[in-house]
């Protein structure tokens, strides 16, 4: 008992305690923006910003929810290309049938996911690779393996160019109601406290009489969705449906979740330390385009991919210190 | 159907549950052939059987973890029909299991109210409430608690309490506890024996599985005794002896097992040699607190005391698993014990108490099973030596009358006790000194069991020294030649053979300071 | 009649014998239906496009064995096969052009080393797990090889290097051969050596590994080691192939195809077992499949979607056989 307090000092470390490090890193590299950087603070600096992350922080909130259970998603990247498309193809009847109708698709998919997962019971990490890749053909199949540009004459391109009451782009709010909605479903629902039990104990979850099939089943899909929106995003910043686009961004989802504190073997997590680690992981990037502009130093924009890593590296350093426990007796 | 019902009103119009000619089966094996099993409102019933006896498939047949391939259960006279954990909760059945189910990495709240949650006017989970509730729950039994923490962050005390509390809260009818109290300490029993005592007294019936024939007299009114997938016999507590008990638990006759002990080994008749092992006031992070002992050659020195004494503790260290943070552990040749490696390299092997988690290697063969910890004495430019392994495997299949269906099987199809002499086998190859044995007839049947208690005394005649770890107080009192009892990571008294007797052993384990006066004799 | 099929039925076990029989559908198939498939030119770019999947593949075998997984493959092989062309067309190896060659071999292989002693170490010696330990490399390893190169292809004329990916021994590719050797090499190592006993003992029970004395992270740290120099070597087979060297684009996706590779050759993502053979069958099957499809006016994109069923049916297979 002499060492109580470390062991409960690394427990809370553990648990909540982890998203800490990600707000602490993320304020800090923003302060350094603001005072090095003239227009970092500027509204064009940041609505561009939100905008073009907007997708990268609703799919990993989404991979968040998945990772929660102790699973993983790798086709949100394919299924965001896949829903591009078909919100580009549905963009001449406008955002109201486009978005929806991405979505649904991005939902569709996400149900084959958990279908494999829950049903079929096909580790997380093999089923979700078979739809990558069948949602990536099946992008490429519809759209004929080219870019399918949006209806410009449709009130879809609002979407990320008009600004919503003058402020910012829609997008942005779009993406902000849907983290609200999502921070409100993991901390204040039962499908959301399940969630959080089933990756902290599946067996024991199931002891309890908690639905875990059906937690499983929601996360996958929940996630679908998150890319299928991404997807809607996709298309509306660049004019087009990119069936080509989307590799790697669920290793990126992965990074940010993981940046965000959540334990990859799930339990413990938030919505708000993985917007967090996306939005740091993105301001890499940021950071970097500004210190080019400068001129004093002239970094190659391959070097965000180096620093990202880097940041993993410390993240994860910085995690298995922590989560190192002593083991009690045993008998 | 009619009949049936009327028969069951008529002859125990009480009962809350009634489990009548249970079975099941496992892949075909036979975990469960006509179990029977009563229980009445508001009593405390004990379930006892050794390992494998079927207790706990029972159990979990009746809380919907598994489906019984036949029998029939009511509730109240009334079928019940429950095939998930869920089921069984909603039906007022609450499980308390031996490895906690319950989600260490959430908060205390959370355990307590998963799945019931308050809801505010919005439908959402109303987080005050069910602090408030949980809190007022707990104060029932005189804990107060941050419920805000998680839960992993308590004692195990503590969680076992809040399993209650979850139960509690579900408004059982019955809670059933499956090896409670083995990881408390004596206060925090004495806790959760008054809160099974105030269940008791607002209606609540207890089904108490325990190891610990004393606990059954202090709070248990009735017993089951199960055997080999069947129910023996079911007695009212205070009519029955210890040794009645165990007798019917053991399916033989009392007296004989009076005359003629329960194990195949007998310690205390060999002259031991030169000392091998000394463990000087062994400390450690996991809980050892200064242990020291000896070991000589052709000696078998067992390893006593209650749960958390730190036995397992001692043998790891020995073993190098855990590092030291004080004391000596000096071989006869002097080297250092730091990895599992160094320990085998200097002779030492460690037949490790859980053979599923520590032990086996499940999809591999028998013979790889057996040569793993000997592969680097095998190596022949880089690659196993397959003559000589087989040649060793056949040896030792012979030898310890391993039955399997040739070397080449999986070990998972071997039964628990093949198991175990495989795993024996595996460092009876490495020819070793000091043999280190953490329960080592744990989970097998009782041939298997006399087996290869004669297969270690006969090695221990050839020279082999033995450090036993055991619960089974005959495989200690009979078979070590001195028996060092641990308590609270500390070395604190020894006994000699011949002449230990179980409850001189007793009395070494239980006697201590601050806690007088708490006899718990597992079996 | 019925008895032996059901006999045959209840003998099969889709994890051993579902590669080989797929494949031989496959081969049927194409014999019966696509044109020109007995044309040795048909074999040669099968070899070819195979090799580096294949290499990957067995190595990603050995990783997933001790229950792990590597995700930076693709990345590392990018990062070998833009180190290369820096090395052989620099000025030290114009000056010594022998020595050039070599250093543009080992060197690139050394560095994947390396990159595998790294995702080794933090997966055994500090306990992260193998997705997010690999990830880092995933991430940055591609970055730093646009950072050597600048982003730039490389193009070269090198015949001796390109010998790698263009040279043939007895009529066939040379990479062919040196599947094949590897090929032989690590099911000697599996199959044989204490090594390999070690690495399926640790993928089978690490704790129970640990305590018979198995010197578990080396084995482990060993594998990842191993897998990311065939993904060095795959890297410089690549860049050989092309006569040019494109940090983007070398062994993009390959992690995936690898681990598809080797999950079809009946590859158990909990460890255990490592069937080199599998993994090479796996790839090969791959490969057909995508070659099948192709030669029969079928979609590039649709060969995705049919490599999509390929996994989830394998994979389903081995479960349902568990159950």
């Amino acid at each position: 008992m002499s060492d109580t307090f470390s062991i409960d000092l690394r427990r809370y470390l553990r648990g909540g305690g982890h998203s800490f490090g990600v707000w602490v890193a993320l304020v800090v590299v923003i302060v350094f923006g603001l005072m090095r950087y003239e227009n970092f603070g500027g509204a064009y600096n940041i609505s561009s910003f939100l905008n073009y992350n907007a997708m990268f922080i609703v799919i990993a909130v989404g991979m968040c929810f998945v990772i929660l259970t102790g699973g993983v998603d790798l086709s949100v990247g394919s299924v965001a290309a896949f829903t591009s498309v078909v919100a580009a193809y549905l963009s001449p009847f406008g955002i109201q049938v486009a978005l929806p109708g991405a979505v649904l698709a991005g939902l569709a998919i996400g149900g084959i996911n958990a279908l494999f997962v829950v049903a079929l019971r096909i580790p997380p990490f093999i089923a979700t690779l078979a739809t990558m890749l069948g949602a990536k053909g099946g992008a490429l199949v519809i759209s004929g393996a080219q870019t399918i540009a949006i209806d410009w004459g449709s009130n879809f391109t609002k979407l990320g160019m008009e600004k919503a009451f003058d402020l910012l782009p829609w997008s942005i709010f779009i993406t902000a109601a849907v983290v609200i909605a999502l921070w409100i479903v993991l901390e204040r629902t039962s499908i959301g406290r399940t969630v959080l039990a089933v990756g902290g104990g599946e067996d024991a979850a199931g002891m309890m009489g908690l639905h875990v099939n059906r937690a499983k089943v929601f996360v996958y899909i929940l996630s679908g969705g998150c890319a299928g929106l991404a997807g809607v995003f996709l298309a509306s910043g660049f004019g087009a449906g990119q069936p080509l686009e989307g590799i790697g961004w669920e290793l990126s989802a992965i990074a940010s979740v993981v940046v965000g504190g959540t334990l990859l073997t799930g339990g413990v997590g938030s919505v708000g330390a993985t917007v967090a680690g996306a939005l740091l992981l993105g301001l890499v990037f940021n950071i970097l385009n500004f210190e080019n502009g400068r001129g004093v130093i002239s970094l190659s924009a391959y070097w965000q991919m180096v620093i990202r890593g880097g940041f993993l590296f410390a993240v994860i350093l910085l995690q298995s210190q922590l989560s190192r426990q002593p083991k009690g007796p045993q008998g | 159907m009619n009949a049936l019902r009327f028969l069951t009103i008529g002859n125990d119009m009480t009962d809350l549950i009634e489990m009548e000619g249970i079975g099941k089966t496992f892949a075909g094996i036979v975990a469960l052939n006509d179990a029977r099993l009563s229980i009445r409102p508001g009593e405390v019933h004990a379930i006892i059987g050794q390992n494998g006896a079927g207790k706990s498939t029972l159990i979990k047949i009746l809380t919907g973890v598994y489906r019984r391939s036949a029998g029939d259960v009511r509730m109240n006279g009334a079928p019940l029909a429950i095939s998930t954990p869920r089921e069984a909760q909603d039906a007022g059945i609450a499980t308390i299991y031996q490895e906690l189910s319950l989600v260490p990495l959430r908060s205390v709240t959370e355990n307590v109210v998963m799945g019931y949650e308050p809801r505010t006017r919005f439908g959402l989970i109303d987080w005050t409430a069910a602090h408030a509730r949980t809190r007022e729950i707990l104060a029932r039994f005189g804990v107060d608690i941050d419920v805000t923490r998680q839960l992993g962050s308590y004692s195990t005390a503590v969680q076992q309490l809040v399993a209650i509390a979850r139960a509690v809260s579900l408004d059982a009818k019955l809670v059933i506890m499956d090896e409670a109290t083995s990881s408390l300490d004596d206060q925090e029993i004495e806790t959760l024996f008054a809160v099974i005592n105030t269940l008791k007294a607002t209606g609540v019936a207890v089904l108490y599985i325990s190891h610990f024939l004393d606990e059954l007299y202090r709070i248990c009114d009735r017993v089951t005794i199960m055997r080999d997938g069947q129910t023996v016999n079911t007695h009212r507590v205070a009519e029955t002896t210890k040794l009645g008990l165990v007798s019917e638990m053991l399916g033989r006759d009392a007296s004989e097992i009076q005359a003629a002990g329960l194990t195949a080994l007998s310690g205390g008749h060999g002259e031991p040699g030169e000392v091998l092992l000394e463990a000087t006031e062994i400390r450690s992070k996991t809980g050892l607190r200064g242990a020291s002992f000896t070991l000589r050659r052709r000696e078998i020195v067992g390893l006593g005391g209650l749960l958390g004494s730190g036995r397992t503790e001692a043998a790891r260290a020995v073993f190098g698993l855990d590092p030291l943070t004080g004391g000596t552990v000096r071989l006869s040749n002097g080297a250092p014990l730091d990895t599992p490696a160094a320990a085998i390299a200097m002779g030492i092997g460690f037949l490790t108490e859980d053979r599923k988690a520590d032990g086996i290697i499940p999809d591999m063969s028998v013979r790889e099973n057996i040569t793993l910890a000997m592969l680097p004495r095998l190596k022949r430019l880089g690659a196993v030596d397959r003559e000589r392994e087989r040649k060793l495997v056949q040896h030792y299949i012979d030898a310890l009358q391993i039955k399997t269906a040739g070397m080449e099987q999986p070990i998972r199809e071997l039964s628990g006790g093949n198991q175990q002499k495989v795993l024996l086998a595996r460092w009876l190859a490495l020819e070793p000194e000091i043999l280190i044995l953490d329960e080592p007839t744990r989970g097998v049947d009782v041939g298997a069991k006399f087996e290869i208690q004669s297969i270690i005394r006969k090695q221990v005649a050839d020279g082999l020294s033995v450090l036993l770890i055991s619960s089974e107080f005959e495989e200690l009192v009979e078979g070590a030649d001195r028996i060092v009892v641990l308590q609270d990571g500390r070395s604190v008294t020894e006994l000699h053979n011949p002449g230990v007797t179980e409850s001189a052993l007793i009395g070494a384990m239980a006697h201590h300071a601050d806690a007088p006066d708490t006899k718990r004799s597992p079996l | 009649m019925t008895r032996t099929l059901t006999s045959f039925c209840a003998r099969f076990d889709p994890a051993r014998h579902g590669a080989p029989l797929a494949l031989v559908v496959i081969l049927l198939f194409n014999l019966m239906v696509t044109p020109y498939f007995l044309q040795p030119q048909t074999l040669f770019v099968n070899i070819s496009q195979v090799a580096t999947i294949a290499i990957v593949a067995m190595g990603m075998t050995l990783v997933i064995a001790t229950g792990g997984i590597d995700l930076s493959v693709g990345a590392v092989m990018a990062l070998a096969g833009a180190l290369a062309p820096l090395i052989f067309l620099s000025n030290f190896a114009a000056a010594h052009p022998t020595l050039g060659l070599v250093a543009a071999i080992v060197v690139p292989i050394l560095l994947a080393l390396c990159c595998g002693v790294f995702n080794g170490v933090l997966v055994s010696l500090l306990g992260v797990q193998p997705i997010v330990a690999t990830l880092i490399f995933f991430i940055s390893g591609r970055g730093l090889a646009q950072v050597l190169t600048n982003g730039n292809l490389q193009t070269f004329t090198h015949p001796s290097f390109s010998y790698l990916g263009t040279g043939r021994v007895l009529g066939l590719p040379f990479q062919g051969w040196l599947v094949l050797a590897i090929g032989a090499v690590l099911t000697w190592i599996v199959a044989r050596s204490v090594f390999g006993r070690q690495l399926l003992a640790v993928g089978g029970n690490e704790r129970a590994a640990r305590l018979a004395g198995i010197p578990v992270h080396r084995v482990k740290i060993g594998a990842y080691v191993i897998c990311s120099g065939l993904a060095g070597l795959a890297g410089l087979i690549v860049v050989a192939i092309n006569s040019a060297s494109d940090a983007a684009r070398i062994g993009n996706l390959m992690e995936l195809d690898a681990i598809a590779a080797a999950v079809v050759g009946g590859t158990l993502l909990q460890g255990g077992r490592a069937p080199i053979f599998g993994a090479l069958l796996g790839a090969v099957i791959i490969q057909l499949v995508k070659y099948t499809l192709l030669a029969n006016g079928v979609a590039d994109e649709v060969a995705l979607i049919a490599k999509a069923g390929i996994i989830i049916a394998a994979v389903y297979l081995q479960q349902a056989r568990k159950e």
